[in-house]
Parts: C-alpha cells; sequence; structure tokens
C-alpha cells in the first residue's frame, strides 16, 4: 500500500456502509437497447458550417438524437478536455460542438448530462479554459471531475489482447447513452488522436496502456463499450505538434465534423479527411482485424454533406 | 491615561491577521492565494527580512516598519501579526475558559534565548537559511497549516464528496493527494504540540525562550520610546496584572516589569483596577546585557561548527531518486522551483513555510527531506513524481514572501530553464519494447521533447531539443515505464533562459467545396 492509497482508505473510512451500498446496481453496462432501430446511414461526413449548424444538420441523418436518447435516459458525454489551453489552439474539443449536443440530448428528453475527461493537466484549469465547463453549464449539464481514482471501477476487457482489465469512470458505467466527441488532431505517439484514442480520457491507468503497446491497448480497449454515438470535431485541426500544440500555428480550419456509431469507421475517414491513410495507424487497422467495426468505407452508407 | 481600548484592537487587528493567513493557506480551490497573499505577508518579519536581503524595494519593507513598531511600543508584533503568537493567545484564551489563567512572575531564560537568536543569526550570515527555517515563527505556523491542517481539510472535502457521489452528486470533487513528506509532517507536529503545551502551561514562554523574532524584538523593546511601566502612584499592589500577564514578565510586588519579553498583549490594561499599569514614554535607563566570557566562547565555537558543517553538508547534494533502479536516475540536484533563480539563491532565502506547497495546484511543488542537504531541510523541490509544473501558471512566484522565489509575468516564467530533459533510452519502451509510446512528448508544452523516426529501430523515439526545453518535468511525470523512469529533468543549478518554441508554418488553404476524401 503506497502512502495515497493509504491515505486515502484512511479518509474513506469514515465513509463506512452508507456509500458502498449503493454501488451494488452501478453494474448496468448492457442496459442499452437502442441497436433495434434501423438507420439512414453508418456514417455522416459534413462541412462548411459553424459546429452548431454542423451537428444541426447531421444528426439529421440519424434520425435525430431521439434515436439514441430515450424519455428520462442519463446521458455521459466525453469530449477532450485533455489540455490547459484556449479554444482556438484546437487541442480540446469545440465547446460550442459540445454545447449544442447537450442541447439535442435536453430536447431528446435526458434526465440528465453528464460531462468529463480524465485531463492530462491540471484538471480545473483544463475544464475552465477549454470553455467546456462554461459552455457545459450553461447548457444544463453537470460538470464531473475525472481526475480522482476514486470514481474509477475495475472492469475486464473480454476481447483485450494486453489490455485485459482496468478501471473506468463510473460515469460510463451508470449511464445509459454514452457519447464520444473527440477532437480530430495530430498526436506524437499514435499518430492521430480520434475516436479510440479518446476513450483514454475514460481510464485511470493511461501509463500502463503507454508501456503496453499503446496501438494494441487503443484497440483492446475499444472493444470494451462502444460508444453509442462518435461525433469527430475536425472543424479547427491540429496538424503538428499534437496532441498538446504549441501555438496557433499548428492549427488550420476544416470546418468539418463525422459522425457515426461505428468508431473504426469514424476514425478511418477522419484519417482521411487529415491527409493520412488509415491502415497506417495502427490502432485502426489492429481494431479493424479485431472486427470492432470496419475501415473499409466503401461498404457503408455514407451521408457527404457539403453546406 | 487608560489605555484598556488598545487590547480590543489588538484582539481585532490579531483576528484579521490569523484569519487570512490561515485561508491562503487551506484554501483547497487555489482561487485566493495569488491575488490576496502579499497583503497579510507583508509584516511577517523574517520572509520580509529574507526578501529585502535579496531584492531590496518597497514590497519588502515589511520588516522595516516591525522594527519601527517594536522601537516605539515594543513587540506589538507578537501578538497583533505574528500569527504563531495569536495561535498562542487562542489556546490560552480557550484555556482560561475553562481553568482561569493565573500566571506569576518568573525571570527570563536569558541564554537560551541568545542561543536561539544567535543560531538563527549565524546561519543567516553563513549563507543559508536553515536557523530561520526550522525557528521562524511564520514558517512553523504555515508548516503547520500545510502539513496537518490542510489534509485534515482535503479529507473532510473527499469523504462529503464521496457522500455526495452516492447520491448520484457531483458539485464537490474529490481532491487526490499527492503525496506528504514525512518528515515535514512530524516537525510540524512537534512544533504544534511544543506550542500547544507550552502555551497552555506556560503562556508566551515559547515567544520568550525559542522564538528569535520575539527576542530580537525583545531587544529592540529594551530601548523602545514608549515603555509599558507601573506607575507608583495609582498601584495599589493587587498584583492583576502579574497574573493576567501570560508573558510572566511582570514583578508587581517589586513594581518591575521585564519590558523585552512583553508582547503586547495589553491585558494588564484591562485588570488593572486603578490605572496603575499604562504606557510611559521611557523613564527608566535600559539595562545593558553584558556578555560574559561564557558567551563569547559559545558563539565562537558555534561559528566553527556552523562553517565546518555547512561545507560537510554541502557535499552531500547528489541525490539518487527510485532507489531500487538498475537504471537509476541520478540527478546532481534537485529542480528548485521556477522563479528561485538558483538553488544556492532558493536555499539561503527559503524559509520553508511552505505556502508554495500549499498553493501549487498541480502540487509538483513538495517539501524535501535532505535533497538540498541539510541546511535545506524542507525546504519545497519540484517533485515530478507527484505532478509538473503548469505551463501558464505563476502562482508560487506571486505567494513566496521571503524573496526565495522572484516575482516574474507569465512570458518571463515561460523562459524559465529549470533543467533540461534527458533521456535513458535503456528505460524507454520505444527502444526496449520497440512499441510506440510518445506520452513525454505528448506531454510537452513547447516540443523540446518530440517524436522522431529513429531509423535504427524505424520508430519514433524521443527526441530533445535542449534550448527550447524549461525543465517542467511534463514528460518525466508522464512517462509510463516503472518503476525507473525513462526520461528526467536534469537540474540547472542556476536556471538558464530557454528560446521561444519554434513556430511551423501549416499550409491555410482549405478549400471548403471540395468533395471529401472518402
Amino acid at each position: 500500500m503506497d502512502r495515497r492509497e493509504f491515505l486515502k482508505r484512511g479518509s474513506t473510512v469514515g465513509l463506512a456502509a452508507g456509500a458502498f451500498l449503493t454501488f451494488g446496481d452501478k453494474i448496468n453496462l448492457f442496459a442499452n437497447s437502442k441497436t433495434s432501430n434501423p438507420q439512414l446511414y453508418d456514417l455522416v461526413a459534413i462541412k462548411g458550417g459553424e459546429p452548431n449548424a454542423m451537428f444541426d444538420k447531421a444528426i439529421q441523418s440519424f434520425g435525430g438524437m431521439r434515436n439514441f436518447v430515450k424519455q428520462n435516459q442519463t446521458v455521459v458525454i466525453k469530449p477532450n478536455i485533455g489540455w490547459d489551453t484556449s479554444p482556438e489552439r484546437a487541442a480540446n474539443t469545440n465547446p460550442k460542438l459540445v454545447s449544442q449536443i447537450i442541447k439535442h440530448c435536453f430536447d431528446a428528453g435526458a434526465k440528465d448530462v453528464y460531462v468529463f475527461d480524465h485531463t492530462c493537466d491540471n484538471w480545473t484549469n483544463c475544464y475552465s479554459n477549454s470553455g467546456i465547463e462554461k459552455a457545459a453549464k450553461d447548457a444544463g449539464a453537470k460538470v464531473v471531475s475525472g481526475s480522482s481514482e476514486s470514481y474509477y471501477q475495475k472492469v475486464n476487457v473480454e476481447k483485450g489482447k494486453r489490455l485485459k482489465e482496468t478501471t473506468v469512470h463510473e460515469l460510463i458505467l451508470e449511464s445509459d447513452v454514452f457519447i464520444n466527441v473527440p477532437v480530430l488532431k495530430n498526436h506524437g505517439g499514435a499518430g492521430l488522436t480520434i475516436s479510440m484514442k479518446n476513450l483514454m480520457g475514460i481510464v485511470w491507468d493511461r501509463r500502463f496502456w503507454h508501456r503496453n503497446d499503446l496501438h494494441q491497448c487503443i484497440a483492446d480497449f475499444a472493444s470494451f463499450r462502444k460508444p453509442d454515438l462518435n461525433i469527430i470535431d475536425a472543424y479547427s485541426v491540429m496538424k503538428t505538434n499534437g496532441p498538446r500544440g504549441v501555438s496557433l500555428a499548428d492549427v488550420i480550419s476544416l470546418k468539418s465534423q463525422i459522425i457515426s456509431t461505428d468508431m473504426v469507421a469514424a476514425d478511418s475517414a477522419a484519417a482521411k479527411l487529415f491527409g493520412k491513410v488509415p491502415s497506417e495507424i495502427d490502432y485502426i487497422r489492429i481494431a479493424n482485424e479485431m472486427k470492432i467495426g470496419t475501415m473499409d468505407l466503401s461498404k457503408l452508407k455514407i451521408n457527404r454533406i457539403i453546406l | 491615561m487608560d489605555f484598556i481600548f488598545l487590547k480590543k484592537i489588538r484582539v481585532i487587528i490579531s483576528i484579521v491577521f490569523i484569519l487570512s493567513i490561515s485561508i491562503i493557506f487551506i484554501d483547497i480551490s487555489f482561487s485566493i492565494q495569488s491575488i490576496f497573499s502579499q497583503y497579510p505577508l507583508y509584516l511577517q518579519f523574517i520572509p520580509s527580512l529574507l526578501k529585502f536581503l535579496s531584492i531590496a524595494s518597497i514590497t519588502t519593507v515589511g520588516f522595516i516598519i516591525v522594527i519601527f513598531l517594536s522601537l516605539f511600543f515594543g513587540r506589538v508584533y507578537c501578538s497583533s501579526i505574528c500569527p504563531l503568537g495569536i495561535f498562542q493567545d487562542i489556546i490560552i484564551f480557550l484555556k482560561n475558559k475553562f481553568r482561569p489563567n493565573k500566571f506569576l512572575y518568573t525571570k527570563s531564560f536569558t541564554k537560551t534565548r541568545y542561543f536561539f537568536l544567535i543560531i538563527a543569526f549565524l546561519t543567516l550570515l553563513f549563507g543559508t537559511s536553515i536557523g530561520l527555517n526550522l525557528l521562524d515563527p511564520y514558517s512553523n505556523f504555515g508548516r503547520i497549516l500545510t502539513n496537518i491542517v490542510r489534509p485534515i481539510i482535503i479529507g473532510t472535502n473527499n469523504i462529503i464528496a464521496f457522500t455526495l457521489e452516492s447520491f448520484n452528486l457531483y458539485a464537490i470533487s474529490p481532491m487526490e493527494f499527492k503525496g506528504i513528506s514525512i518528515f515535514a509532517l512530524l516537525f510540524s507536529i512537534f512544533i504544534f504540540g511544543l506550542v500547544l503545551l507550552l502555551s497552555f502551561k506556560f503562556g508566551r514562554l515559547y515567544c520568550n525562550t525559542i522564538c528569535p523574532v520575539g527576542t530580537f524584538l525583545g531587544l529592540l523593546s529594551k530601548i523602545s520610546f514608549f515603555k509599558i511601566g507601573i506607575i507608583k502612584d495609582n498601584c495599589i499592589k493587587c498584583g492583576e496584572c502579574e497574573v493576567a500577564c501570560k508573558s510572566n514578565c511582570i514583578d508587581s510586588s517589586n513594581e518591575i516589569i521585564d519590558f523585552s519579553r512583553c508582547v503586547g498583549c495589553f491585558n494588564c490594561f484591562e485588570v488593572c483596577p486603578s490605572i496603575g499599569i499604562s504606557y510611559l514614554p521611557r523613564y527608566s535607563k535600559p539595562k545593558i546585557v553584558n556578555i560574559n566570557s561564557d558567551k563569547r566562547y559559545f558563539i565562537k565555537s558555534l561559528a566553527i561548527l556552523t562553517i565546518g558543517s555547512e561545507r560537510l553538508l554541502k557535499a552531500q547534494q547528489k541525490i539518487e531518486i527510485y532507489k531500487d533502479s538498475t537504471k537509476p536516475v541520478l540527478r546532481k540536484f534537485p529542480v528548485s522551483p521556477p522563479g528561485s533563480v538558483s538553488i544556492s539563491n532558493f536555499t539561503e532565502n527559503c524559509t520553508a513555510c511552505h505556502l508554495c506547497v500549499s498553493s501549487c495546484p498541480t502540487q509538483v511543488l513538495q517539501p524535501s527531506f535532505l535533497e538540498y542537504g541539510l541546511l535545506g531541510i524542507m525546504q519545497p523541490l519540484m517533485d515530478f513524481k507527484t505532478g509538473y509544473c503548469n505551463y501558464d501558471c505563476v502562482i508560487c512566484l506571486q505567494v513566496c514572501p521571503s524573496g526565495a522565489i522572484l516575482p516574474q509575468n507569465i512570458l518571463e516564467k515561460q523562459l524559465i530553464q529549470l533543467g533540461k530533459s534527458k533521456l535513458i533510452k535503456e528505460n524507454c519502451v520505444v527502444y526496449t519494447e520497440k512499441t510506440d509510446c510518445g506520452a513525454c512528448a505528448e506531454h510537452c508544452p513547447t516540443k523540446a521533447v518530440k517524436m522522431v523516426l529513429d531509423t535504427e529501430i524505424n520508430k519514433k523515439a524521443p527526441f530533445i531539443t535542449d534550448d527550447i526545453c524549461i525543465g517542467c518535468g511534463a514528460c518525466e511525470f508522464a512517462c509510463p515505464t516503472k518503476p525507473y523512469k525513462s526520461i528526467y529533468v536534469e537540474s540547472n543549478f542556476t536556471h538558464a533562459v530557454a528560446k521561444l518554441p519554434k513556430q511551423e508554418n501549416i499550409e491555410q488553404k482549405v478549400d471548403y467545396k471540395e468533395e471529401f476524401p472518402f
């Protein structure tokens, strides 16, 4: 037991049984049954508008948010809030997009919408300086810390090759609907960070991934809990020096967005948009081989919208 | 003249000081320190003195104000401004509620007093703040708050947060404990216990035997313009003032007051039924303290001891972290905080009050143990196991009251090079496992660490550009290899100035009407 563990245990003793009794009903992983709805498209790509306007338009191709969020359900939205930088630097998801998604969730009847990320930089700074905390709160969502180990619960990754178990933020396990909202950007270690890579922000121990074949772990974890919807923000895109970036010079304006329920397809499309070959991003290739999704876009029904 | 109102003023001022100082140390939202800390700390004697010695400016003359105050009114500092003194008054006040205090005149522990004062003075003279570090009342109070009270508050916050969480409420967020320095904790508990015990049993004995600030200001109050004295014509020899004096410095039967021990609490004014005790212009000649030959010998031997031990201790600055490592990370020196200019400037001026430790949002600043040598014990260092220095943060530079960390603006701070990152290839997973990682480059705010193709292994590996590295430790903190890191910050003994990060210009032409590439 290390020092931190010791102190934490000490401080939780006071909680006694009361807190633990409520943990019983937290494992409701497979409580979602929204797959029955036939979708018009597998993937939507849109460009040329503001993030909120593009989302309004693109989500229609999926029959609107009602197809994903039912009355009185709880929703967890996972943007990328990893870095203590301003929105223009595009290291984090666009706050306008996050806000618009939250509004759609409430319009569809969501009871609660939670927003969190396990940030890399100091979480309170990331939340406020990314503009996401304010945007999310103004839209009515609850903004929760992802930087406390106590929120993370142990899960097994059944199909994982290198990553067989990890701890995951309880909101992911408890919420009815999970919406993944990554920002597309360059990444020094993984090549690109998009949907699958964004899920590193819902686990506690990321260092394990880094020292146990990063690409394999990203693909492994993609098999754990597929988000109900992946909305890729490619409005401003960090082309180099990612994932944190150094200055505004790293960023170009692509004014695009990609939405899909298939993370592998979404990441493949986003990789092409970025100018990369999907199969050259190892985790996309591995996830395709593991049949977590498909990177063969030719087999998909894609709606391409240019505003 | 009746000076009873002085006690009320003293109580009000002291409450303002102890509350404001406590708040800046225990604010766990990190919102108050940077905007507010300079006001209550301005008059803290030792930090202000050290800052003056480091940078003489108008922002550092607080201690001169205190000296003038003492030259006029005696040690009013000790009851109104010093947080450790006020803390003792609170204990004495509370105890009095249950068992009324009955103090009696005692003789001064003169030798002990000057012993501690000389230690503090000599260590300062020899370029180390160790004496002040261990003895300064403000710093001891700060350490009690940082190492004892603050963890209790964080623990309470977390219990509330966990309880709310079980009802699916996330309004309060838990705070991670990121390491507590065992030595700093034990030392704080020791001082806390000592102060508690002495104040409970003997009133302000700590301030009149151990505290070097008390003793120094006591010397000044011997020649102060106004002194508290007994007005023989009015005094009815009831002895109430002696019983009320927590400094045990009123000898009512002989009508003598040892003003060098008086902390200026004015309780005697309040209890006197006949205005027999009051502030008077200097009416008696100050007693001259003769330094006898014993003391001379003592000072000499102390000086020799100090010089000798300083040499000895400075030699052991090479430290090893991660002791069990096969490829251990060896640092020549610990990394000192941004704005500290150099390790020598830092260790000479830091009194280890731990305000920077309390106010560091990433908790990278932690109390040291022996990393700076024995003389630098408890002075904070950058501990990249617990965090890394936030690129856009200058809080520690703003709060430091002693000039150990000097104020710099954000743009200057972003170019302060605390050290340079060094890669240990033998530990790095890119080389050992031949798998991608990039955690270090990911966290680097200047891209001094960048993933560049190493043709030997055909993998992108960390590549370090020294001159834009600021030594913030983000790479070291993020490095996933264990138990030994593969990248670490090699400290600059004297901080250097880094170059601005490079900017690459990206082609900005985007055709929004162009078809998608899929």
